[in-house]
């Protein structure tokens, strides 16, 4: 049953208000088609009450006439449908997911409600298989499992875009199992778009699914478009057995969209302007990261948050980080050196690395590496302090090495451009560049490895 | 229910999780409601204006209608209560996820009315009371043994009378195992194994006692220096990544209490996973039983019904002073505290009621008091007389990490220790990362219990610890500005020991297993280790031995990796750390012998 209402009475962009007739069961949620001299726009039910109907419009509410019979508003009796299918792989979508790539159009194998649904806490799987990036200090010291949501939290002008494409194109479960690279973009600009098109080309897309919503697409749209996303990413890993790595470039354009609606809305808002439910409303989409025990597949999110004015303690990468298992942060310091990819380790952290990696995985002494590069790095950063104080003549032989140390680590270690590393070639050159502060220092790995895997200095 | 004489009426609003319902001839605040004959949605009556109800909904509203029929089922939002509840996972209104799973799959679909225990298992019920006895509210009349705890079977609240028949014998939980000859009501009362309590209404107790044992958490810094009491109240601030979540799992794991409450209110999936992963691999070790038979878990996470997640900390504390009443310690645990206000204040918003600071509503303080004020040492109401406790400890999560927010102050006015995690010592991977200048305890009167029967020193050590630190916090920016060398070898010793004191016994690996649990008795010699190389080096330094020989000691990395290397069952490795530590520490005075 359908309803047609022509008495539309308030327009506030995005929304629609309108009085319903009392005895209309108008459902919560429900899509709306809006027929106005142009064509046909798509909203959805926001709220409803036997005093108002709150509509959000997709495609925004310019050009709809209020008090002229030429707007027709059609209440549907159905929520939010999409058709997700295996055929999407290789292709490009836009925000609606409708097919931008000038190839046919898909056929649903299945209808799924873009919502989700919450994964039964019981019947989780917990992580515990790696997948390798190709980056050091993703893999050597923040290793990325698969099922986790581990952000990207990087800062306006900061080469996050490259990162991306970086991961996207090295990422590798190191099985045989099928591995699919979901890329949504959220609010880009046109030319990041076409940058990453191109980069993805150059590896090829055959195994990458891109949904792309510029930033002059329609706000509601980056509401959309995630929810889309990870949809889709469902369907194929926890139906079709597949290893879903899924990009969400930027969430904090996701976020500021939401504050826009809320604040039409009227609602009391939190933090600076954000809606109290922002944390509850960011976990639906976090969470839809993960593992189900008995199935092959996972789905592991990599969000991109850029910080505002870099502060961490801002609400959308703080509330991030109170839902993701862990961060990885890039450091404007490290990018004016000329460090690529300029991740700082102090503030990053995997929080799923710890049962993960080891022998049968990465390698036998990872963690106890992982563990000591991050002591080193930790104690050359304290010596740089005091040696900036006190001047380098009165510094120790040791303090010294840490040093040197500290200036491989962040130039070489970190350093690593556009190359791409096995986890076996990561821990290699951490070898390499713990060998500068010679065995004694080593206290956080077992003795075996060191005599395994120490690699001598003649300096020492 | 007679199909005439249900209450019923249509819904008007539908705004989020809060919907407006008209049409009720009977109802009340607190009233169950089913929602929508379609779609079979839990909610609750919080509001009535003008006779129109205002609902809280316990699952999505997306796809529910206008003017659907909703149902007063006009019972108040209550626990099942009785055998069958330990080694459970329930969600914030306690419908059991394991039966869910089975009828939705891996994904929780809503309209579900599940019963919180099983109909159907027998228990096998021991009476410890006569025919003929005298009974009233609150009396133990027998139990059933759960796993390894008695669990006892008391008369509840309104009856009182003789017993005329009681058995023992296998029974479920719906059958009757005793009657009553109920004083002033015609008709006995049958006792079943199950019974019922609303989860806003505190459960009556005879009296509050001060608590004075510790708990005992297997974590240093909390034991030594920061300590909880049987009974006490305490909450743990921190940004994200400073780890609450491992500290609550760790507690969960090791503290020594009969029985857990775990509430995940409001956070990750897989840290519930995590858990329900660890537990049957671990072991009480006080009977050697899977640690999941004396934990009741409640997953409410963070994209799961924000309404129920509200209700998760009440439904959590209900159950735990069911069991407190037994006369057991219950420790329950909130994870996070935080994401529980927030639930508050999305449906304060909701209801348009006048926000205060933060967007929270007025009355997030007397909610906040609700919920903190029903821990305690309490004497139970009922014979025999027995004590019984709950212990709170809930997890803050402050935006942005800032303890002046709403629900951090608000929370320190009602827990009475104050766990403060640090993000810079977080960062430097000093875990728990508990900040020794903002933290606190209250409970300073746990010294007697500690010296007559657990280990002695506690208060002495103490108080050298935190003189150490407070005199290492004043040297620090000295230090930094002329760098450690050139102070004088006493203070130079102070900022050695307080490094070794942090490395070697405040870090504590959650992950180590030899670490992780650290035995009051372990804690106790590992720091008197510490102490005595710091004592006993300072008078030699008073002696004008140099401080480089301190540095230089051998022992000194076996006892700074001893918390890694020496595990509970061991002890006797730290005695003899202790007699190298005197042996190398008597070299050196023999070698100055001359000088001094
Ligand atoms: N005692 C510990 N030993 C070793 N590592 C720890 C310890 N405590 C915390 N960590 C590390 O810190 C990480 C974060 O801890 P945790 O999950 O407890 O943080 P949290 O405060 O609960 O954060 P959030 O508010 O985001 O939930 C852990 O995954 C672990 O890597
Ligand atoms: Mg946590």
């Amino acid at each position: 049953m359908s309803l047609i209402y022509k008495n539309l009475t308030t327009v506030k962009d995005p929304l629609l208000y309108l009085k319903p007739i009392q005895h209309h069961n108008i459902k919560n949620g429900s899509i709306v088609r809006i027929k106005t001299e142009e064509g046909l726009r798509t909203g959805q039910v926001l709220s409803v009450s036997h005093e108002v109907v709150v509509i959000q419009v997709i495609e925004g509410t310019f050009g709809i006439g209020v008090g002229t019979d030429e707007t027709e508003i059609t209440f549907l009796d159905e929520t939010y449908l999409v058709g997700v299918s295996r055929e999407m792989i290789g292709r490009r979508f836009n925000g609606m997911g409708l097919p931008i790539d000038g190839g046919a159009p898909i056929l649903p194998e299945e209808m799924r409600r873009i919502e989700g649904e919450p994964i039964n806490p019981t019947r989780r799987a917990y992580p515990r298989d790696v997948i390798q990036t190709g980056i050091s200090l993703f893999d050597g010291l923040n290793t990325l499992i698969r099922g986790q949501k581990l952000p990207i939290f990087t800062g306006q002008g900061l080469p996050h875009n490259k990162l991306i494409a970086q991961i996207v194109n090295n990422a590798k479960v190191r099985t045989n199992e099928p591995f699919v690279t979901i890329f949504c973009g959220i609010g880009i600009l046109a030319e990041s778009a076409l940058y990453f098109q191109n980069k993805f080309e150059e590896r090829g897309t055959t195994r990458l699914i891109s949904f792309i919503n510029l930033a002059s697409d329609p706000t509601i749209e980056r509401l959309i478009v995630p929810k889309i996303a990870l949809t889709t990413a469902e369907f194929l890993a926890f139906k079709h057995d597949m290893h879903v790595l899924i990009i969400l470039s930027d969430m904090t354009s996701y976020a500021e969209a939401l504050r826009e609606v809320s604040n039409i809305k009227g609602e009391i808002p939190a933090r600076k302007g954000f809606p109290g439910y922002m944390y509850s409303d960011l976990a639906s989409i976090y969470e839809r990261a993960g593992r189900i025990r008995g199935k092959k597949g996972s789905i592991t999110q990599i969000p991109v948050v850029t910080m505002p004015n870099d502060d961490i303690s801002h609400p959308i990468p703080d509330l991030t980080g109170y839902i993701t298992e862990g961060q990885i942060v890039l450091s404007r310091e490290f990018h004016q050196k000329g460090i690529f990819p300029p991740i700082y380790p102090l503030a990053s952290l995997s929080r799923l690395m710890k049962d993960a990696i080891g022998e049968g995985s990465t390698r036998e002494d990872h963690s106890d590496v992982a563990s000591q590069l991050y002591a080193a790095y930790n104690n050359f950063l304290q010596i740089k302090e005091l040696e900036s104080i006190i001047g380098s003549d009165s510094i120790t032989l040791v303090d010294k090495k840490y040093l040197k140390f500290g200036e491989l680590f962040e130039n070489y270690f970190t350093n690593q451009g556009e190359t791409e590393r096995s986890f076996e070639e990561t821990l290699n050159i951490a070898w390499n560049i713990l060998g500068e502060i010679g065995k004694g220092e080593l206290v956080r790995i077992k003795k075996e490895y060191i005599k395994k895997y120490f690699v001598e200095k003649r300096s020492n | 229910m007679n199909e005439n004489l249900k209450i019923i009426g249509k819904i008007s609003s539908i705004n989020g999780s809060v919907i407006k319902v008209k049409g009720f001839s009977h109802q009340s605040v607190g009233d169950m409601v089913n929602i929508s004959e379609e779609l079979n949605i839990t909610g609750e009556i919080i509001k009535i204006i003008d006779n129109i109800a205002v609902i809280q909904c316990y699952e999505e509203t997306l796809g529910l209608k206008l003017n659907a029929i909703v149902t007063n089922l006009q019972y108040p939002l209550s626990m099942e209560l009785g055998p069958g509840l330990l080694n459970s996972i329930y969600d914030g209104i306690q419908r059991p996820l394991e039966t869910i799973a089975e009828i939705t799959g891996d994904f929780i679909s809503g309209g579900l009315k599940i019963n919180a225990l099983d109909r159907k298992k027998k228990w096998k019920f021991i009476p410890t009371v006569k025919k003929g006895t005298v009974v009233s509210r609150g009396d133990i009349i027998g139990y059933v043994q759960e796993f390894s705890l008695h669990h006892e079977i008391m008369v509840p609240k309104g009856v009182s009378g003789t017993i005329i028949e009681i058995s023992e014998g296998n029974f479920n939980i719906l059958d009757t195992i005793c009657s009553i000859k109920n004083k002033n009501k015609i008709k006995n009362y049958d006792q079943k194994l199950l019974s019922k309590w609303p989860i806003r209404i505190p459960r009556p107790y005879h009296k509050r006692l001060m608590p004075d044992r510790p708990l005992i958490t297997g974590t240093r810094v909390f034991d030594l220096l920061f300590p909880v009491a049987i009974g006490g109240v305490v909450a743990v601030p921190g940004g994200f990544g400073t780890g609450k979540t491992v500290v609550q799992h760790s507690l969960a794991k090791f503290a020594d209490a009969d029985v857990i409450v775990y509430i995940g209110c409001g956070e990750r999936g897989n840290e519930m996973a995590d858990l329900l992963n660890s537990f049957p691999k671990l072991v009480d070790p006080k009977n050697n039983r899977p640690l999941m038979e004396r934990t009741i878990m409640i997953a409410n996470t963070s994209n799961m019904p924000v309404s129920a997640r509200e209700a998760s900390i009440f439904s959590g504390i209900t159950m735990a002073e069911y069991f407190r009443d037994m006369g057991k310690d219950v420790l329950l645990l909130a994870d996070s505290t935080s994401r529980w206000a927030e639930a508050l204040r999305e449906l304060s918003g909701r209801l348009e009621e006048m926000p205060t600071e933060g967007g929270y509503p007025a009355y997030l303080a007397t909610r906040l008091a609700n919920f903190y004020e029903r821990a305690g040492l309490i004497e139970i109401v009922g014979s025999p007389k027995r004590i019984g406790s709950i212990t709170i400890i809930g997890a803050v999560s402050p935006g942005g990490g800032d303890f002046s927010e709403p629900v951090t102050t608000n929370t320190k006015r009602f827990v009475k220790a104050f766990w403060a995690l640090d993000p810079n010592l977080a960062y430097a991977r000093h875990y728990p990362s508990v900040n020794w200048n903002n933290s606190y305890s209250l409970y300073d009167n746990l010294a007697e219990f500690w010296e007559e029967n657990i280990h002695k020193g506690w208060e002495e050590y103490r108080k050298a610890i935190n003189y150490i630190l407070s005199r290492e916090g004043e040297l620090e920016n000295i230090a930094k500005l002329i760098g450690p060398e050139n102070l004088p070898p006493d203070q130079q010793l102070i900022l050695y020991t307080a490094n070794l004191i942090k490395e070697g016994f405040l870090i504590q690996n959650g992950f180590n297993d030899n670490d992780r649990y650290s035995s009051p008795q372990k804690t106790m010699k590992l720091i008197s280790l510490f102490l005595k190389y710091y004592n006993e080096s300072l008078s030699l330094i008073r002696q004008n031995v140099p401080f480089f020989r301190f540095k230089e000691l051998e022992v000194i990395n076996s006892i700074r990796r001893a918390r890694l290397d020496v595990s509970n069952d061991n002890l006797d490795e730290l005695d003899l750390l202790d007699l190298m530590l005197s042996r190398d520490l008597l070299q050196i005075h023999r070698q100055y012998a001359e000088l001094l």
